[in-house]
This record gives C-alpha cells, sequence and structure tokens, in this order.
C-alpha cells in the first residue's frame, strides 16, 4: 500500500489551470549549467590552507623568523662577535636582552646571526637536494625499464647507509668546517628521499587513468608532463621540501653539537648550543634561546608541512 | 619468499662492501696524509708491529686488501692509532653491548608508548586526549635530543637531585638517558598510528564490518589495529637510525661508555683507525637491522608473503 | 495470499552536511518489501538509491549524515531508527545484511576470508570456532567455490573479483537473514562474471527465502531478477511497479529515458546511442518543481512549479509525474515508439 499522504484528493487535483499543462520541453538546456563555479586546484589549496588556523600561525612564525634574522643582529646595537671581557656571562637584562656568553658576546645578536646561517643551510639544503631529487627521480621514471632500475638499485644503497654517519663521515675526511662542505654533506645523500618520491609519484601518475586519456586523445607527451604531471607532483615536492628543512636545520645543529660543525666567528643555532652545553648548569639561559629557536623553526615548519600537505592533496577537495 | 630474502641479504652485502671500501678510501685519501703521520709518530716497537700487522709502509690498495682481508677473516677492524694495541673491533663489541641495553629499552618503551598514545588519539579525534598527545608528539619531534637531555639533567639532578648526572653500571643510570631517547619515538609512533587508523578505519572494508554488526570494540581490535599497526614495522627502521644518533649525544651527555661516545671521542682525537673501524660497524648494525625489519614485515603481511 | 511486509519505509529523508551546505539526498522516499520478494532501485549516480539503502542499516555517521525527523523503518515490527547500539548490532547482519559494490576493498586483506565469514556466525549464532568453521564451509560451497576446505584459508587478495563477491554474498548470508541489500553488486565485475553471480543470487534467493534489495543503475540486470522496480532521480521515487509494469507500460519521461539508453541488440546499425542531456539538479537546492523538469522532453509550466503527486495507475504502479493530471495532453512513451 503506497503512503497515503501522495494520493491527492479530488479537490487538489482539480484546481490547477488548464494552461499549466502546454508542453514547453526544453529547449535552454539550463540543465547542463554547472552546479559551482569552478575552483581550480591552487585556489582550492589556498583556501584549505587558509582555513587551517594552526598552518597559519605556524607560516606568521616563520615568516618572523626570517623578518628577524635579517634585521635582528642590527637591533640591539651591539655586533655579535664584539667581545666585552667587562661582561661575560650576564643573564638576560635591560642591556643585553638574551644576555650574554662566556666571552661577554650579545647573545641577542648572536642568535639572529646564528639564526640566517642555520636557516640558510636548512633551506638552502633542502632545496638543492630536492632539485637533484626531483632531476634523478624524472630522468628515472621517465625511461622506465633497466635504466629506471639501476637508478633506483642505487638510490637503495645509498638510503640504507645511516644518513648521519656518511655526514660525518664528510666533515671529517674534508676536515674543513666551511659552510659549504657542510652543505655538501649534508645533501650528499639527502636527495634520495626525494628522488624516490618523484619516481613513484610520476610512475604512478604515468599508469593513472587521465593520463591514458590524454594519451589516447592524441596529446603530446611534452603537454601530458607539463600539465598533467608535473602539477600534481608538484604539491609533494613542496610538502617534502618543508618536511626536509627542519631536518638539514637539525643535522647542521646536530654537527655542530659534537664539534664538526660551523666554527668561530661564525656561528650557527647548533654551534650556540653546542657552546653553551658546558656551562649549562650555571647559565641556562646561554642554552635556552638558541633551543628555543631551533625547536621553534623545526615545529613551524612541521605544522606548515602538515597544512600544506592537507590543502594540496586532491583527494581531500571537497 | 626465499629468493626475495636471498636478494636482500646479497644486496645488504653489496651494501655493507661498498660502506667498507669507500669509508677506507676516504680515510686514507686525507691531503696531508694524517694516518701516515700519527703512524710514523708511534713509538719504535708499536710502530714496528703496526706495519708489519697492516702493511702501512705499502701502497694503499695493498693495505686496503689486507684491511679486507682482516675484516672478511677475523672481523678484525684493525687497532687504534691513538692508543696502540687497543684492538677496534674488542672495543666496539663491549661498547655496542651498552649502547645496545640503553638503544633497545628506549626503543621498545618508545614504542610501547607511542602505539599506544596513537590509539588513544585516534579513537578520540578532535576531543581532549588527541590534543594532549598531538601536542606530546609535537614536542617530541621538535625539541632537539641535546635541549632534552640537557633539560632532563637540570631537571632531576641538579634542581631535583633525585637521579645522577652521569655515570654507568646501576639500573638509576638507565632513567634518564633512556627517557631522553624514547621521546622521539614516542612521538613519531604517536603521530603515524593515529594517521594509519584514521585511514584504516575509513576503509570499506571496516563499512563491511559494520553492516555485520561487529561491535566498535571488535572492529577496532579484530580489524583495525592489524591494519594500522603494520605499516608502523617500517619505519622502525627509521626509529633505529634515531636512536643512533640520539645515543651520540646522550652518551656524551650522561658520560656512558657506548658505542656514541665513543665515535665522537675518535673523531676529536683524529683517531682516524679508530673512525675506520666504528664507521664501518655502526653502519654494518642499521644495515643488518634494516634487512631484519625487511624480512619481518614480509612474515607478518600476507599481502607480500606469498609471491 | 498476501505476503506479509518484512519491511516498511516511510517518508525517510537523509541530508549531508557539507562545508557548502545541507545537502538533501533522499527526499520523503517510501516503500514496503514483502518476504521473500525482490525489489530494485534503479536510478543515475547520486539519486540517492545507495543511501537510501544503507539507511536500512543505519550505517551513515552522523554528525556528518543525518536521518531527519519524520522518517520511519519498520522491519519485522522493529522500530529501526530506534534500536540502541546493542540492539543495532544485533540487527545489522542477522536480520538484515548487506553487500557492497567492490569486493576487493570490501574485504579485510589481512584476514582469511573464513575468518570473516566465521565473524558474523560467531557474533550472532554463538557457535565455537570448529562449529564456525564447518559452517563457513557450507556456505563457500553454497555460493560455488571449488575446493572450499582449502580456499577458508585465503586471504581475499589471492581470489578473483568474482570469488571475492561470491564470498561476500556468503558472508552475507550466513546467518540467513530476511532481507539482503546488493549495492551494485556486479558494477565491479566483467559482463560474464556478472551473470553468473546474478544467477547465484536468484538461486540462493530461491532457496533461502530472503527479500532482496538490489540497487543498481543498470536496467539489463535487473530483468529477470527483480519483482518490483522503483526508479528514483535526485532523491526522489518517481516510479514504482512491477518489474514488467516498468519494462512494459511505463508512465515517466525519465524511466522512459532510462530505457532508452539500454543499448539493444535489435537496433539499427546507424541509429544514435540514446542519451539523456543535461545533469541532475544541485541537491543543496530546495525543490519545490519536479526534480525532473529540467530535463524532461514534456516538461510543463506546472512541472518548474510544484512537485507532482504519486498518482496510482493499479495497485502496485504508481508514478510522480504530472503528465497523469486530467489536464494534460495524452502523449506516447518515446520508448514505446522505438519499439514500434
Amino acid at each position: 500500500m503506497a503512503t497515503e499522504q501522495n494520493i491527492p484528493s479530488a479537490a487538489e487535483w482539480e484546481d490547477i489551470p488548464a494552461e499549466k499543462f502546454q508542453i514547453i520541453g526544453t529547449d535552454d538546456f539550463s540543465g547542463d549549467i554547472i552546479a559551482r563555479p569552478k575552483v581550480g586546484y591552487w585556489a582550492d589549496a589556498w583556501r584549505r590552507l587558509r582555513e587551517n588556523k594552526i598552518a597559519l600561525v605556524a607560516l606568521f612564525i616563520l615568516l618572523l623568523m626570517i623578518v628577524m634574522v635579517i634585521v635582528g643582529p642590527y637591533i640591539s646595537g651591539y655586533a655579535f662577535e664584539e667581545i666585552d671581557t667587562e661582561a661575560i656571562n650576564q643573564t638576560p637584562n635591560a642591556e643585553h636582552w638574551f644576555g650574554t656568553d662566556s666571552l661577554g658576546r650579545d647573545l641577542f645578536s648572536r642568535v639572529w646571526q646564528a639564526g640566517r646561517v642555520s636557516l640558510a643551510i636548512g633551506v638552502v639544503g633542502a632545496v638543492v637536494a630536492s632539485v637533484v631529487g626531483c632531476i634523478y627521480g624524472g630522468i628515472a621514471s621517465y625511461f622506465g625499464g633497466i635504466v629506471d632500475d639501476i637508478m633506483m638499485r642505487i638510490v637503495e644503497v645509498l638510503l640504507s647507509i645511516p644518513y648521519l654517519i656518511i655526514v660525518i663521515l664528510i666533515s671529517v675526511v674534508t676536515d674543513s668546517k666551511s659552510i659549504g662542505t657542510m652543505m655538501l654533506a649534508l645533501t650528499l645523500t639527502g636527495w634520495c628521499g626525494i628522488a624516490r618520491l618523484v619516481r613513484g609519484q610520476m610512475l604512478q601518475l604515468k599508469s593513472q587513468e587521465y593520463v591514458l586519456a590524454a594519451n589516447a586523445l592524441g596529446v603530446s607527451p611534452m603537454k601530458i608532463i607539463m600539465r598533467h604531471m608535473i602539477p600534481n607532483t608538484i604539491g609533494i615536492i613542496i610538502v617534502a621540501i618543508t618536511f626536509d628543512i627542519p631536518g638539514y636545520i637539525f643535522s647542521e645543529a646536530f654537527l655542530s653539537y659534537i664539534g664538526l660543525g660551523i666554527q668561530p666567528p661564525d656561528t650557527s643555532w647548533g654551534a650556540l648550543a653546542s657552546a653553551a652545553q658546558q656551562n649549562f648548569m650555571f647559565y641556562p639561559y646561554q642554552l635556552f634561546f638558541p633551543s628555543l629557536m631551533i625547536a621553534l623553526t623545526m615545529l613551524s615548519f612541521t605544522l606548515l608541512g602538515d597544512g600544506l600537505r592537507d590543502a594540496l592533496d586532491p583527494k581531500l577537495r571537497k | 619468499m626465499f629468493k626475495y630474502i636471498l636478494k636482500r641479504i646479497g644486496y645488504m652485502l653489496v651494501t655493507l662492501f661498498i660502506i667498507a671500501t669507500a669509508t677506507f678510501f676516504m680515510m686514507h685519501s686525507i691531503p696531508g696524509d694524517p694516518l701516515g703521520a700519527m703512524a710514523n709518530k708511534l713509538p719504535e716497537q708499536a710502530k714496528a708491529n703496526y706495519y708489519a700487522k697492516y702493511g702501512l709502509d705499502k701502497p694503499k690498495t695493498e693495505q686496503y686488501a689486507i684491511f679486507m682481508k682482516n675484516l672478511i677473516t677475523n672481523g678484525d677492524l684493525g687497532e687504534s692509532l691513538k692508543y696502540p694495541g687497543k684492538s677496534i673491533t674488542d672495543t666496539l663489541l663491549t661498547n655496542s653491548k651498552v649502547s645496545g641495553a640503553i638503544g633497545g629499552l628506549a626503543l621498545a618503551v618508545g614504542l610501547a608508548i607511542g602505539v599506544t598514545l596513537g590509539i588513544v588519539a585516534a579513537l578520540n579525534k578532535n576531543k581532549w586526549p588527541d590534543y594532549l598527545v598531538m601536542f606530546i608528539a609535537i614536542l617530541g619531534i621538535t625539541i632537539p635530543v641535546f635541549v632534552l637531555a640537557a633539560l632532563l639533567q637540570y631537571v632531576f639532578t641538579v634542581h631535583w637531585q633525585i637521579l645522577p648526572t652521569t655515570g654507568w653500571g646501576k639500573p638509576k643510570n638507565f632513567v634518564l638517558p633512556v627517557v631522553a631517547m624514547c621521546f622521539g619515538t614516542i612521538a613519531t609512533y604517536a603521530r603515524y598510528l593515529k594517521a594509519n587508523m584514521l585511514d584504516v578505519m575509513g576503509q570499506d572494508y571496516i563499512l563491511t564490518a559494520e553492516a555485520k554488526g561487529v561491535s566498535r570494540f571488535h572492529i577496532i581490535k579484530d580489524h583495525v589495529l592489524k591494519n594500522a599497526f603494520l605499516p608502523c614495522i617500517t619505519i622502525l627502521g627509521g626509529q633505529i637510525s634515531g636512536i643512533f644518533t640520539g645515543s651520540f649525544v646522550i652518551e656524551k651527555i650522561f658520560g656512558i661508555p657506548g658505542l656514541g661516545f665513543y665515535y665522537i671521542s675518535s673523531i676529536n682525537d683524529r683517531d682516524y683507525t679508530m673512525i675506520i673501524g666504528t664507521t664501518i660497524f655502526a653502519a654494518a648494525l642499521f644495515v643488518v637491522a634494516q634487512l631484519l625489519i625487511d624480512i619481518a614485515y614480509t612474515i607478518f603481511d600476507p599481502r607480500i608473503r606469498i609471491k | 495470499m498476501e505476503k506479509e511486509n518484512i519491511l516498511e519505509v516511510k517518508d525517510l529523508s537523509v541530508s549531508f552536511n557539507t562545508y557548502a551546505g545541507e545537502v538533501k539526498a533522499v527526499r520523503g522516499v517510501s516503500f514496503e518489501l514483502k518476504r521473500g520478494e525482490t525489489l530494485a532501485f534503479v536510478g543515475e549516480s547520486g539519486c540517492g538509491k545507495t543511501v537510501t539503502a544503507k539507511s536500512i542499516l543505519r550505517l551513515h555517521k552522523a554528525p556528518f549524515a543525518v536521518i531527519k525527523e519524520g522518517s520511519q523503518i519498520i522491519c519485522d515490527g522493529k522500530d529501526v531508527l530506534a534500536l540502541n547500539k546493542k540492539e543495532l548490532c544485533k540487527f545489522r547482519g542477522d536480520e538484515v545484511s548487506m553487500i557492497f559494490q567492490d569486493p576487493m576493498t570490501s574485504l579485510n586483506p589481512t584476514m582469511t576470508v573464513g575468518k570473516q565469514i566465521m565473524e558474523s556466525l560467531r557474533i550472532h549464532k554463538g557457535l565455537n570456532k570448529k562449529e564456525a568453521r564447518e559452517e563457513a564451509i557450507k556456505m563457500l560451497k553454497m555460493v560455488n567455490i571449488p575446493s572450499a576446505e582449502k580456499r577458508i584459508d585465503s586471504y581475499p587478495h589471492e581470489m578473483s573479483g568474482g570469488m571475492r563477491q561470491r564470498v561476500m554474498i556468503a558472508m552475507a548470508l550466513a546467518c540467513s537473514p530476511n532481507i539482503l541489500i546488493a549495492d551494485e553488486p556486479t558494477t565491479a565485475l566483467d559482463v560474464t562474471i556478472q551473470a553468473q553471480i546474478m544467477d547465484l543470487m536468484r538461486e540462493l534467493k530461491e532457496k533461502m527465502n530472503t527479500a532482496i534489495i538490489l540497487v543498481t543503475h543498470d536496467l539489463g540486470v535487473v530483468a529477470n531478477f527483480a519483482d518490483r522496480i522503483q526508479v528514483m532521480y535526485a532523491g526522489q521515487v518517481v516510479e514504482r511497479g512491477t518489474a514488467r509494469e516498468i519494462f512494459y507500460d511505463s508512465k515517466h519521461p525519465y524511466t522512459w529515458a532510462l530505457l532508452s539508453s539500454v543499448p539493444k541488440l535489435a537496433k539499427e546499425a546507424k541509429q544514435e546511442l540514446y542519451a539523456l542531456k543535461g545533469t541532475p539538479p544541485d541537491l543543496i537546492l530546495p525543490l519545490n518543481c519536479c526534480p525532473f523538469a529540467s530535463r524532461c522532453e514534456y516538461c510543463m509550466p506546472i512541472c518548474k512549479e510544484r512537485n507532482p503527486f504519486e498518482t496510482a495507475i493499479t495497485d502496485t504502479h504508481k508514478v510522480s509525474c504530472w503528465l497523469q493530471h486530467p489536464n494534460a495532453p495524452k502523449v506516447k512513451s518515446f520508448y514505446d515508439r522505438e519499439v514500434q
């Protein structure tokens, strides 16, 4: 038995005027109008990122950091390498906002000066490694077959060696403590992860249906790569770089900490922390500030990376 | 599956060979030949011994051959140049027991706590336990291990004086190092497991189980946990690597005579033979661990098992 | 002899709360199902048939999906929407079962096939391990899986798509439910396997006298299988009737379009395949008109103003269309035109 209320009563049924029943059909095809305005991939990703408050805060912190490392060393009025034996090991006060170290140098300036090195190494290292990794992975996936096999075997072997051991080894061997050498050490195998990622993504894209469709429609391979594969891979690369940067910053800090890194008068956050380690019990603030900066930077990049990954994942598009 | 294991062992051997060779030649090609220089400075008798045993006066390639022969047949990594006569292999074996104890404990504790926290976070998504766990996880990931160790040391040995600052031998000495080391593992596993669990819970087969009338408790226990936990085995390798590097710092701060400690000292002492030996040893440990993990994964995941 | 109703659904409305607004996926759907009867929900993607089917087992997750006030689902006398968690778990799998579209992702990849079937049996029938295993083997044999005693310990990835779907069927029927809901069971399978699966389901429904709700977009699958068909569009039922009535005497323009788009072997070689122009309406916007108005050849001004009532052609054949109004012109089904 059908539901009663849908069977119209005689009165309801009758009171509709006859002209309402002229057939007019559908010649305007309003049915083909797309329901909502088109939103491009990047616009949608940006919108999603904006909604993620945590990622935005992280981004803000990072931008603030960048500004500070650029202007910071000039604000306090003390040069970062200026030694003042009258003022050693002062706790934070009105004159030296972060205090001073064992040679009387103003820590505020030093922390921001160190930041330049740490951030530079982090970002440049990650970007360089990523570029190398991209090219390598792209080539491997483009050629496929035995070229791909060999290239990936090499990557696998390189990846199975503990990263830090390689870094330490290179540092010891070259025995020069310049920033350049350190970068070399850090990036020598750092590109492997991204290479694998990029290659994996490209291979997956190659077999995706829309690439097959484009192929079937006669789109040239170059166009396929440019318009389909690269945009989809860039998202992953950006996220990978964002996650790699804290790794590089940490590796640099670690190296400096064990004594293989930046040497005075140059300094990095890791070097500052290392120097402060000995006096930690007595002057904890000397360790506190550089550590805080490291932690904050790593945290912000990680959170930003999380946010970016969520925003750029096309499957999460609503 | 046997074929797979054999293949992996093959790769491992190749990798180890490359590591040993690369390390050897890199060390021996340092400009200024510090190795030769140090060898020259040894007392007469020791110097004679060294030359005889390791052919330090012979060309590099011959030294390499002798080195590899010693390594493969005796597991002999040579002798320290800084402390003549001290066998590297023996030193390493003794020290790695120490590192292994702390590292293993840290890993186990980290895994247990991390996994538990991850499950709690996933089951209480967007409620306060989730935020708390994620907060802890973030701390664990971003606070550098040396800061954490220093902090713990300060709070518990200076401020509150309930634990010894440095030293080794008693259970008390274990506490702080293990805590400092396991933080990273806890953080990583909590995040990873939460993500995996949420991912699994969104799968179609969970819907099927619900449609069959399986209670939520049983769905988590019988369907979600296993599938969420499996991929965690793969990141175990990364964790082990983290424990390795963490040990360098922790052992130095807490004065623990482990592998990391000696590695750092030999670097600072520029004891090149020691550096070579330790590098190869550490790398080998790591590579073997990686292999074991891969094998474990094939055993546990039925999709890979039968190939 | 009147068979009694095993399921009665009245005025079911289901909405999804998305960031863009409330999507009213199902709007006031009502139907009944008798014991042992087969009812098919037919319609294109997005018409609400799967949402309706899943609602019977309350598989939608609040707060994302909401079954609105005023909806009623009564199964074998029980008010399904009022069941508490424990009762719901007992209800699912035992009185009503469901199988899904993609057997690869619908089975737990790390659990043997046998264990997954045994799970139902142990929960609902209280069997111990040994008994459950024997029963599971029996079920596997019933769905024509060869070497059932060995296969019971296989993993899903070791089986072909057709076999996996059979396992799903075995799992769903293990506790002899009153109703089996099949959501596009053959869509992910080869055409030849499709036929096998439908044959199997026919055989089993006769053996076990299970009522079946078959959700599909493919009218070909429905022929020779369903007793009654209900055609859905944009969250509403637009026409319902016995299989014969729908195939040979349909009254709704949408049904005509569906029937016309099934390719026929007897067609002239050069005839174009019929394709309905346009797309279904946006389900966020309120629809105070016939949902099909914007795509209907026979659209009239009244169609754009009011949702048509349901009129009865026979006891079993009902249609919601303004063409049924006495004032409307008499039109011939264009499907009939073709058949002529």
